[in-house]
């Protein structure tokens, strides 16, 4: 089934539901705006009536692919189920019907939920503040690395560079140079573990600060991680938690414990509130006694049972979200939490790695395992050895998303070659990861045996292949004034 | 090309005189699978050993591009503006990235084309 845009559905003369007069005079355009702001002629959107755009986005709707429909193994993302009862909490009308604006005394309820909430994650991660506004992962990571810039700097020390290892999240260089820093790269070892003789040879005065993730991209624990947490303060600098792949350890240890100085969170992975369309994102970021008085503004406090936003904190580096954050999503994390309790988060994490290790095993002998098990809450498998048939690592993907599940991540991390990283969480039961392991074993057969018929699939959707490289290189080349014509199906009227 | 140098970060040089034309290598293009953009230094700049000089883009992953000797850039292949395909097809010949003025001495750190393509075998 396909669904052609609204713009190509569109009829001349066609009307939504009119509206009632309002009873109040409408202002004239020209007399609010400025005219260099006007348009010459009104802008080409479609004419549909109500029943033809509810049919359109209901049809749109149901090609959707969700984590309430079926397995969505995408590594490094944690896509768990969403419970319905994050919704039903977020859906009191206490919470919904909050303006941003409103008096302190009268959102003491709001308040004591951020507060509970950033003791909960203070627990997890073992921290001794946190702070909720930061809307996303990498505007976590930023936070933190603002933190920790500010605090070089108020020491009198001005310092360039951020070390980032070469498995790691794409973010992590791009949060560090947005901060201004200098980016450098230091090497795995064969094991897929940070090489501490690279690290040591790049670690020096003008280090602010190493980012790392453990369970690092590779899904593996960095064993050494005392050790490379004393190098890097040796040398005076921070060490920076990417919190992306925490689902492996709540409860069991904490990357404060381990030495971590920041920590940022994913609540949209890690604490179930909704990842990817369904979002935003909420990346709280957690630190340690000596970065407190560099958090953003404001924090929450809590005085014998009262609640206030405390604004007068000078050394803090300032705002970094309007207001408080995504709050809805942190109400949604809040009551994940609570459900589950303590004895809980520990169980999901044991059973999230206990799902990877049984996944990784079934998929033993099928596709190659580049480093040794066991995993964490995630592995990564190649798809080099069926480079003889011709198949890489897109084509088992294409494969899986024909066989009804969505892909798991593929080409990452970089340094494993034709890598498929596949993270199945605690949601899953074992008949779901029994028949994805079945999925594949029948998607290396008929790569073995037909592989000109997997280069071709999916065929069950409602699009196949699309051509990513003529778009990519034909996009590229208009934003370069090379083209006049990005080829885009529908042509926008520009005035 | 019998006078073809390579590093380890996957490009390739051919020396004439002072100038020294640079591309990547067949493996890193057919690691990297269909080029869809390159972000080029402007010419004038000068490079350190090393220096980062611009991006190599495919569908796949982006990825720096390092100068391997210390130079002052004279050319630029303007080709590749609109045809990144170039890379992929030709990276020896007409998917060159640059030439470089030397501005130095040439780097004794080179790999011949036997132990480069050796050096690569573990890693594919």
């Amino acid at each position: 089934m396909t669904e052609p845009l609204s713009f190509e559905k569109s009829r001349p003369n066609v009307h939504a539901p009119r509206l009632p007069d309002a009873g109040v005079a409408a202002a004239e355009v020209g007399d609010v705006l400025p005219p260099e702001l006007l348009r010459s002629q009104a802008p080409a959107l479609p004419r549909l009536s109500e029943p033809e755009v509810m049919r359109h986005y209901s049809r749109l709707a149901s090609m959707n692919y969700s984590i309430s429909e079926q397995f969505y193994p995408l590594g490094s993302c944690t896509m768990k189920y969403n419970p319905v009862a994050n919704e039903a909490a977020a859906s009191l009308p206490g919470f919904t019907t909050l303006h941003p604006y409103q008096d302190e005394e009268t959102v003491q309820g709001a308040l004591e939920l951020m507060w509970r909430l950033e003791q909960a994650l203070c627990a997890v991660v073992g921290v001794d503040r946190v702070t909720l506004q930061p809307a996303a992962g990498a505007h976590g990571e930023w936070t933190a690395l603002r933190m920790i810039q500010a605090f070089h700097r108020s020491r009198g020390e001005a310092r360039t560079e951020v070390l980032v290892p070469d498995s790691a999240h794409g973010t992590n260089p791009a949060s560090a140079a947005l901060s201004g820093f200098q980016v450098v790269e230091v090497a795995s070892g064969p094991d897929g573990r940070i090489s501490l003789a690279d690290l040591e040879a790049k670690l020096s005065s003008r280090v602010a600060a190493l980012m790392l993730t453990n369970p690092n991209t590779l899904g593996l624990f960095e064993r050494e991680i005392l050790d490379i947490a004393e190098l890097v303060h040796n040398t005076g600098a921070k060490l920076y938690y990417d919190g992306a792949n925490l689902n492996a350890l709540m409860g069991v240890c904490r990357p404060g414990d381990m030495g971590f100085d920041a920590v940022h969170m994913n609540l949209h992975k890690t604490f179930t509130t909704p990842h990817g369309g369904g979002g935003p994102g909420a990346g709280p970021v957690g630190v340690k006694a000596d970065l407190v008085p560099f958090l953003p503004t404001p924090t929450v406090e809590r005085t014998n049972g009262h609640l206030k936003l405390d604004f007068k904190r000078p050394q803090s580096i300032g705002r970094v979200r309007s207001f408080y954050g995504n709050f809805g999503m942190l109400v949604r994390a809040y009551t994940y939490i609570v459900a589950m309790g303590g004895d809980g988060l520990t169980q999901a994490s044991m059973d999230a790695v206990l799902s990877a290790n049984y996944l990784r095993k079934r998929v033993e002998g099928l596709l190659d395992l580049p480093h040794e098990g066991p995993c964490m809450h995630e592995f990564v498998a190649s798809a080099r050895n069926l480079a003889p048939n011709g198949i890489k690592a897109l084509d088992v993907a294409k494969g899986l998303l024909e066989r009804d599940f969505y892909a798991p991540t593929i080409y990452f991390p970089l340094v494993v070659p034709e890598a498929i990283m596949v993270e199945p969480t605690e949601t899953e039961s074992k008949p779901t990861l029994d028949a994805f392991a079945d999925a594949i074993a029948e998607i290396v057969i008929e790569a073995k045996e037909d592989p000109e018929k997997l280069h071709h699939e999916p065929h069950s959707l409602p699009v196949g292949r699309l051509d990513e490289v003529a778009t990519a290189r034909r996009i590229n080349a208009y934003l370069q004034g090379q083209s006049e014509d990005p080829i885009l199906r529908w042509k926008p009227v520009r005035d | 090309m019998a006078g073809r140098l390579y590093t380890k970060s996957h490009e390739w040089i051919t020396v004439e005189g002072k100038s020294v034309t640079v591309g990547i290598t067949d493996f890193a293009q057919s690691q990297l699978g269909d080029v869809v953009f390159l972000e080029l230094p402007t010419t004038g700049r000068k490079l350190d050993a090393g220096e980062s000089f611009g991006v190599v883009e495919s569908v796949k992953a982006a990825s720096d591009l390092y100068s391997p000797v210390a130079g002052r850039v004279t050319t630029v292949n303007e080709q590749l503006a609109a045809k990144p395909e170039l890379i992929n097809s030709d990276p020896y010949g007409e998917g060159w990235i640059l030439k470089l003025e030397l501005t130095g001495d040439l780097p004794k750190d080179f790999m011949d084309e036997a132990t480069y393509k050796k050096s690569t075998e573990s890693q594919s």
